[in-house]
């Protein structure tokens, strides 16, 4: 697997690092601390669609509803940021409660249906009650409270809030290579014999799905923070479908590739929109329906394949077409 | 012989067709119980409706004080009762070593651990590599199940469900496919883990059938045809005519 050779190799681990550290130096600090948040996002879902093979087409809830819980937070209480944020993140797990009880029993495209819906519901509740999240206007004037600490430079901020995007992506990290973990690829690539196992697989299923919403949810309060404001797109559909694209854009079932594809996607976005183009779109649109159709294993996924041996590359060609069966979900690299 | 899995009056309707028709069967305790029937009789349905893959339409089936009927598969499982796969059905991605330790794992709980690293499951690995040297895949332990050739996979279905540590094991066809020397490993296999537990096998080599079962029920379109010894199953003129003739034609 791609992760056993990671771990083989920490030099990946601590190029990874110090990118994420030169990061601010190198681009616009904003459009940094958006990567790292996006990333986290991404891998969250990663969690999710390559680990447990549930596509959720409805995260932007738990990533929405925690930017807002976490501005809210932040506004009325004067607590430090991170503890802001964990809060924020600790309700979308909540709430991943009852919708992923609702949702693990379907599969594929109902799975997806179902999630969509449920987010839509929230971005119903999220426009509606005006006097709770200000409706169209949004969350304005969060601050970033920091034990009196300075942290309005974004340049600062970002190192301030990067430590919990790494915490996050550790404990995604973890939670893949856990017991739990090895019992959620033996769901996701044959359910039935993992129940003959002994293994209730729907309850393992909703304990993957508040996992990876509470790393979503984390996420997206950071992002709040990162902004200082929180705006109705953060539960609206197209941030469900944005963070799908990045994760199938760095490859499914690579976990890191979200963070490429993240990266990429952000990146793109602000070149085009500093460019004067508002379409972008179209772009992205492009992106993603190019990798879908000519490098399904997305670009993490594609280097792992063309640096794996010979050997492994024909077993792992071998199980294509088991991973495609029933739900027509993609399959992992 | 006390009856440890029993089933009385089961059905299973699909749209209409009968696949399973008022059975009634009663497993005898510690012997190798042997379901055999032409294809399309109903002995993998009556599988499923026995181990929770299918819910029946009507009838019941109990083990030992436990009302099966209703429960789950993973709760059957649990219980004591597991099963193998016909169409093998394992996980691609997964090593064989890593197959077994997830089997050794289920009762543990050490499953919802996610916050635990995954080398605690090396503390299967003694007994992992027990049961894999027992089905002859020791050598093959890191081996990816997805790259394993048919025989092998056959044989890892088996020592999945052995890690179980079952007091009923069903086995559908677990010697399908196979050439003459792993059929007779197999056969040797089951000879060897019969002890202690019960055996119900599906099965269409008539051969495993004489070598291993106490007991022989026949099955022909979802119905119960005949049922006893081997010996006295194969001149029973129904069955020779709806099977068995067959069967000893081709082998």
């Amino acid at each position: 697997m791609i992760l056993r050779r990671l771990a083989a190799r920490p030099v990946l681990l601590a190029a990874g690092l110090l990118v994420a550290l030169a990061l601010p130096w190198l681009i616009y600090p904003p459009v940094a601390m958006d990567m790292v948040c996006w990333a986290l996002f991404a891998v969250a879902v990663d969690l999710l669609l390559g680990f447990t093979g549930l596509l959720s087409f409805g995260h932007a809830a738990f990533w929405g509803s925690s930017a807002y819980l976490t501005g809210l937070i932040a506004l009325h209480s004067g607590l430090p940021f991170p503890v802001a944020v964990l809060g924020g993140a600790l309700a979308a797990a909540v709430l991943a409660v009852p919708i992923g009880w609702l949702s693990v029993r379907r599969t594929g495209i109902y799975f997806a249906m179902v999630t969509l819906a449920f987010a839509q519901l929230v971005y119903f509740v999220a426009n509606q009650w005006r006097g709770l999240t200000g409706g169209e206007n949004g969350l304005q004037g969060i601050p970033r409270d920091f034990f009196g600490v300075d942290l309005s430079d974004p340049f600062f901020f970002y190192y301030a809030g990067l430590p919990i995007a790494v915490l996050g992506l550790w404990f995604a990290w973890r939670v893949v290579r856990s017991p739990f973990g090895r019992v959620l690829v033996a769901v996701r690539d044959n359910p039935a014999r993992a129940r003959a196992l002994g293994y209730p697989v729907d309850r393992y299923k909703l304990l993957a799905f508040v996992l990876s919403a509470g790393l979503s949810g984390l996420a997206g309060g950071l992002f709040t923070m990162g902004h200082g404001f929180v705006s109705l797109e953060e539960v609206y559909w197209t941030t469900s479908g944005q963070v799908v694209m990045m994760v199938v854009l760095g490859g499914i079932g690579t976990l890191w590739g979200g963070v490429l594809g993240a990266v990429l996607i952000v990146e793109l976005g602000d070149y085009l929109s500093t460019a004067g183009f508002e379409e972008t779109g179209i772009v992205t649109g492009t992106v993603f329906a190019l990798t879908v159709l000519v490098f399904r294993r997305g670009i993490w996924g594609t280097a792992a394949w063309l640096t794996a041996g010979r050997r492994e590359r024909a077993a792992d060609g071998a199980t294509v077409p088991v991973g495609e069966r029933e739900n027509g979900e993609p399959v992992r690299a | 012989m006390a009856a440890v899995l029993r089933a009385r009056g089961l059905a299973k309707e699909f749209r209409g067709f009968r696949a399973v028709d008022d059975v009634d069967l009663d497993v005898p305790e510690g012997g190798v119980h042997a379901l055999v029937g032409p294809n399309g009789a109903g002995k993998t349905t009556l599988f499923n409706l026995l181990t929770g893959f299918l819910r029946p339409t009507a009838g019941r089936v109990t083990f030992g004080e436990h009302e099966l009927s209703g429960r789950p598969p993973e709760r059957i499982a649990r219980l004591g009762v597991a099963r193998s796969f016909q169409i093998t059905s394992l996980f691609a991605q997964l090593t064989a070593r890593e197959h077994v330790e997830l089997a050794l794992q289920g009762g543990t709980g050490l499953g919802w651990r996610f916050w635990r690293s995954d080398k605690r499951l090396g503390r299967f690995g003694d007994r992992a590599r027990d049961l894999l040297a027992q089905v002859r895949l020791a050598d093959l332990a890191d081996t990816r199940a997805g790259a394993l050739s048919y025989g092998h996979k056959r044989a890892l279905e088996l020592a999945l469900a052995l890690a179980l540590d079952p007091k009923v094991l069903l086995l559908d066809e677990p010697t399908a496919g196979m050439g003459a020397e792993d059929v007779d490993a197999t056969v040797e296999l089951i000879g060897r883990v019969r002890d202690g537990r019960t055996v119900v096998l599906v099965e269409h080599n008539m051969n495993v059938v004489a070598s291993l079962a106490d007991k022989v029920t026949v099955l022909q379109s979802g119905r119960v045809l005949a049922e006893g010894p081997y010996a006295e199953i194969r001149r029973d003129p129904r069955v020779v005519a709806a099977y068995l003739g067959d069967a000893d034609a081709t082998d």
